[in-house]
């Protein structure tokens, strides 16, 4: 049996202007430009003789984050590395964010940051900190369905449910711009957002369901 | 016969509320105590020896649990099974999970690590220093196919993989016959499937039982249990797999991959849960992909747009080695190379190359659409050739609607179909003829419209054993518990399709209970008896025929107990509603919860009947069903920027009768996206060194919501006689009309620039420098 725990390295937290979006930790064959920096990290973990818990809440290599997810304060020590998509899923135990392409550009891991839909895969844990998030588990009143729910199961809005989540959180900050969007406007406003089932015929018809709704 | 309640009804899915609140469980979900993560090691060379692994650096990171090479696997765990090769002149390579000597494409697995969370893994496998040698690498299949290429089995004579023949009539005496012969090259390029769910294995061994738990993101339980048992060393009854949630296949998941028996070996010999989820990049690199066949076809016609015979000689790029069912799949182009035609002369030369690349097999449509993008193709090109309508053409050569079952020149027997009545309809919802003025009207102006047709039938309902390799049955389970609920046990693995709501309407009007009191069970090889799995749009046309069939059974049972209890004569009872009564006398009548709760009582019963109310079904259909329609699209090509503006879609699909219309609908939106992306958008490129250019979404174009209008769906009825149900399928449907409808337009949108064809992906550089100046092909 190998061992077990872990040291994590004293790297700087990446701000938003440096983080790489084309870095993504759990993926393989990285863009050259991205590697060196990963090395090191992972050197720095290879030649280092301390061990420590993951769980210890003093690590000082780990960074507090104090977050509020579906209404819920939380406080979480992750490596300053942790993807925010990691920490919903992984830490919270939140399952129902997606992650379908680890860049941004399947929309699977959608969730509302202070109410912006956002991509939590190439998020870091950290940039949410201090931070508002909604996922798809806190969308729903006391048990009733949002309308954007309610609006994918009438009108067959889904098929495999993978992109669904991340789908509904797009939709559901779509409406609460625009309330009356044109069938182009939600065309355009679920480009972020890829579906490889539907051909986003229903969906649309879920999205425009959801805004009679919520109108009425 | 009951009153059908919930059949035909847009019946909202019963799967829905746990997915659209993220209470589901895909693969990645699932969390047990000490479980590890997985990682591979995989090649970044297209083709290399390997010299040496050093995995010390990564198993002395903190958090490292293990990290194995194909030395310390390939002992215990056999290779990577294929179904199907019993092929003329086929050479099989042995294909180990984890490469050991050389590596044959990027992406190849040669080494795994196991650690106690995902980011360590990936950290440790960055650490795992592999020598490589490079070698020459082919990603031509028509390069790997010449004499002196370099080779990608140094045992073998070539990089033929097989070859396969076909003919049907006489087809030379059919180009002797014709008054014109036209010959064109056509490229169906290579596509990745993405699900958006990509693949994902999670196991657990526990050592007290000797019982391993597979969960897997599979079209296949049963099968891949059987496989995976066998090349772990496992008795059967000790593997357990689990489908869970499936995030989508399209064929991709319809496979027994590397990872399923490395991860099942793991968690066996390590005695920790272990889990792998397979990344985007991951996935563009070692997931099957789809078509990738380039060939010639020489057609011959009468002046009068009569095909006399057609020819396709073709290359099929099979990759590097084979998964499931990879040389079964060109196979299935040769037989749907009629279309829905008179074509009595037909032949196909095939030519399997290995290249250095991810292996192809079923995606979508899997041979099916090739077959329908070349027939359909061809008749435009007919009656370009020949200055006629193309819809002239394809009257003058439909197989007619008097002649079903019609046995087609490439051996098949086609159940049912009426193509006459679909393009009729098709034509009307789309005002053809208007559209033909509108075209003329606005060349005038110097703008260029396009109309384009598609008139395809397809193979569904996969079929037959005799013509599968690997089973084409299904089975079915239906348990009435004592209260009266039912229990269905399916054979299949809905991964998005809706049977766990078709499936309950179906027995819902059959047996006299709500909807909401049917519960299907699918998807877990301990539950569930043995079964095929769903792909090859069989799901419900073979699937949910068994379960009919088992339900059936059932009935005949609930039948005699309630004659039993109402002192009636068998012939007597007849299902009202939720109540079975007495013919006559329907006040006499008991439900199916007072039948059962009889039943499982166990005392009083009929004569000869034992306890309990729960029956199985194993289907065998006879034969394929054979969906059919007319799409029609309408688009306009900007000269200026080449780009494709798809202002009209119609479709007119038969697929036969038709469970509920809301989920049919969703299918062939799907479907028809899915055929418009191969057209316009997707492509899997590898340069000459055979590196993946189109790794990511960034650089693979997937279809997305604001490329397409609204499409106006219609359908026509034709049953099949194949099953009860007269259900045809529907799952591959869209996806093989669309492709060839969507090219035609746009090259009838070209025809004022000479253009006679486009290979696909039909991206606007192509287009614009064609109306541009550019070349015409």
């Amino acid at each position: 049996m190998g061992k077990i725990g872990r040291i994590f390295p004293l790297e700087p937290v990446p701000d938003t202007k440096s983080a790489c979006h084309n870095c993504e930790p759990v993926y393989f064959g990285r863009l050259p430009s991205c590697e060196p920096n990963l090395r090191r990290i992972a050197q720095s973990q290879a030649s280092s003789d301390r061990v420590k818990r993951q769980t210890s809440a003093t690590e000082d290599t780990f960074v507090k984050v104090e977050i509020t997810i579906n209404g819920e304060s939380r406080v979480h020590n992750v490596e300053p590395r942790t993807l925010l998509v990691h920490l919903i899923r992984d830490v919270v135990g939140l399952t129902g964010t997606h992650v379908g392409c680890e860049t941004s550009l399947c929309g699977a891991c959608t969730v509302l940051l202070n109410g912006d839909a956002v991509k939590s895969c190439t998020l870091l844990a950290v940039q949410a900190d201090g931070q508002e998030i909604t996922t798809i588990e806190g969308l729903s009143d006391d048990g009733e369905l949002h309308p954007v729910q309610e609006g994918f199961w009438e009108c067959h809005g889904l098929q495999c449910g993978f992109c669904t989540p991340g789908m509904i959180m797009t939709a559901a900050q779509l409406l609460e711009r625009n309330k009356r969007p044109t069938e182009a406007d939600i065309r355009k406003g679920i480009e972020g957002n890829i579906c490889r089932c539907t051909g986003y015929q229903h969906i649309i018809d879920a999205v425009q369901y959801a805004a009679k709704k919520m109108r009425a | 016969m009951p009153v059908a309640k919930s059949v035909g009804a847009r019946i909202k899915r019963r799967e829905d509320p746990r997915l659209i609140q993220g209470l589901a469980t895909y693969v990645d979900d699932l969390q047990l105590p000490g479980m590890c993560y997985v990682a591979f090691v995989r090649s970044p060379h297209a083709h290399a020896k390997i010299q040496s692994i050093d995995t010390s650096a990564a198993s002395a990171l903190d958090g490292v649990v293990s990290v194995v090479t194909g030395a310390d696997v390939n002992p215990d765990v056999g290779g990577v099974p294929c179904a199907a090769t019993d092929f003329p002149n086929v050479q099989v390579p042995e294909h180990p999970v984890l490469a050991e000597d050389k590596v044959r494409f990027v992406g190849e697995p040669l080494a795994a690590v196991v650690a106690v969370d995902r980011y360590v893994a990936q950290d440790a496998v960055d650490l795992v220093e592999v020598d490589y040698d490079p070698l020459e690498a082919v990603s031509d299949a028509e390069a790997a196919l010449e004499p002196g290429s370099v080779k990608l089995y140094d045992h073998f004579d070539s990089n033929q993989a097989f070859t396969w023949d076909l003919e049907g009539g006489d087809v030379d005496a059919g180009l002797k016959e014709a008054d014109r012969v036209i010959s064109q090259r056509f490229i169906h390029q290579r596509l990745a499937p993405n699900p958006i769910e990509p693949r994902g294995v999670a196991a657990d061994f526990n050592a007290g039982d000797e019982q391993l738990t597979l969960w897997s993101s599979t079209q296949i339980p049963h099968i891949l249990r059987t496989q995976v048992a066998l090349m772990i060393g496992l008795n059967e009854n000790r593997v357990r797999v689990i489908a869970p949630e499936v995030g989508g296949g399209f064929g991709c998941k319809l496979n027994v991959y590397a990872e399923e028996a490395v991860l099942g070996h793991l968690a066996k010999k390590l005695e920790r849960p272990v889990k792998w989820m397979e990344s985007r990049r991951e996935n563009f690199l070692h997931t099957i992909h789809g078509r990738d066949q380039l060939g010639d076809v020489e057609i011959g016609m009468k002046n009068d747009g009569t095909i006399t015979t057609l020819k396709y000689n073709v290359v099929a790029d099979v990759g590097s080695y084979f998964q499931l069912l990879t040389p079964a799949i060109p196979t299935l182009t040769g037989l749907m190379l009629c279309g829905c035609y008179q074509i009595r002369n037909v032949s196909m030369h095939l030519r399997a190359a290995f290249t250095n690349k991810m292996s192809t097999d079923a995606y979508r449509g899997a041979g099916r659409p090739e077959a329908t993008y070349i027939v359909e193709r061809i008749v435009d090109c007919v009656a370009d050739e020949l200055g006629l309508d193309p819809l002239e053409v394809r009257r003058k050569n439909f197989i007619v609607k008097d002649s079903f079952p019609y046995e087609t020149g490439t051996g098949l027997s086609y159940d049912s179909g009426d193509y006459t009545i679909a393009l009729d309809k098709a034509l009307k919802n789309a005002d053809y003829e208007g559209l033909r003025k509108k075209q003329a009207e606005l060349r005038d102006e110097g703008r260029y419209l396009g109309i384009g047709l598609s008139t395809y039938a397809e193979i569904c309902g996969m079929g037959p054993s005799a013509a599968m390799p690997a089973g084409g049955w299904e089975s079915g389970t239906v348990r009435v518990d004592p209260t009266g609920k039912v229990t269905v046990l399916t054979g299949i693995k809905p991964h998005g399709q809706g049977q766990e709501t078709t499936f309950a309407q179906l027995i819902a009007d059959g047996l006299g209970v709500d909807v909401d009191d049917v519960k299907i069970v699918h998807g877990d090889t301990d539950s569930v008896q043995y079964g095929t799995g769903t792909f090859g749009s069989r799901g419900t046309a073979v699937g949910g025929t068994a379960m009919i069939m088992a339900m059936e059974k059932v009935k005949k049972k609930v039948k005699k107990f309630a004659a039993h209890m109402l002192e009636a004569n068998i012939d007597d009872i007849e299902l009202e509603d939720d109540r079975y009564v007495v013919k006559g006398n329907p006040e006499r009548g008991v439900s199916l919860a007072d039948v059962s709760g009889h039943a499982h009582r166990g005392i009083d019963m009929p004569e000869d009947t034992e306890p309990g109310l729960a029956e199985s079904h194993f289907f065998e259909p006879s034969n394929f069903t054979y969906p059919f329609g007319t799409h029609i699209a309408v688009v306009e090509v900007d000269k200026d920027t080449g780009e494709v503006d798809i202002q009209r879609y119609v479709a007119v699909d038969d697929v036969g009768n038709i469970i509920n219309p809301m989920i049919v609908e969703g299918q062939i939106h799907g479907g028809i996206v899915q055929g418009l992306g191969q057209a316009l958008y997707e492509e899997v490129i590898y340069d000459e060194s055979g590196q993946v250019l189109t790794g990511t979404f960034m650089d693979y174009t997937m279809p997305k919501a604001h490329f397409f209008p609204r499409f106006e769906l219609d359908n026509t009825v034709t049953p099949t006689p194949v099953n009860p149900m007269g259900v045809k399928g529907v799952g591959e449907a869209g996806t093989i009309g669309s492709t060839p409808a969507i090219v035609n337009a746009v090259i009838d949108a070209l025809k004022p620039f000479g253009v006679r064809h486009i290979d696909m992906p039909l991206r606007p550089e192509k287009l614009w420098r064609l109306m541009n100046g550019g070349e015409s092909s």
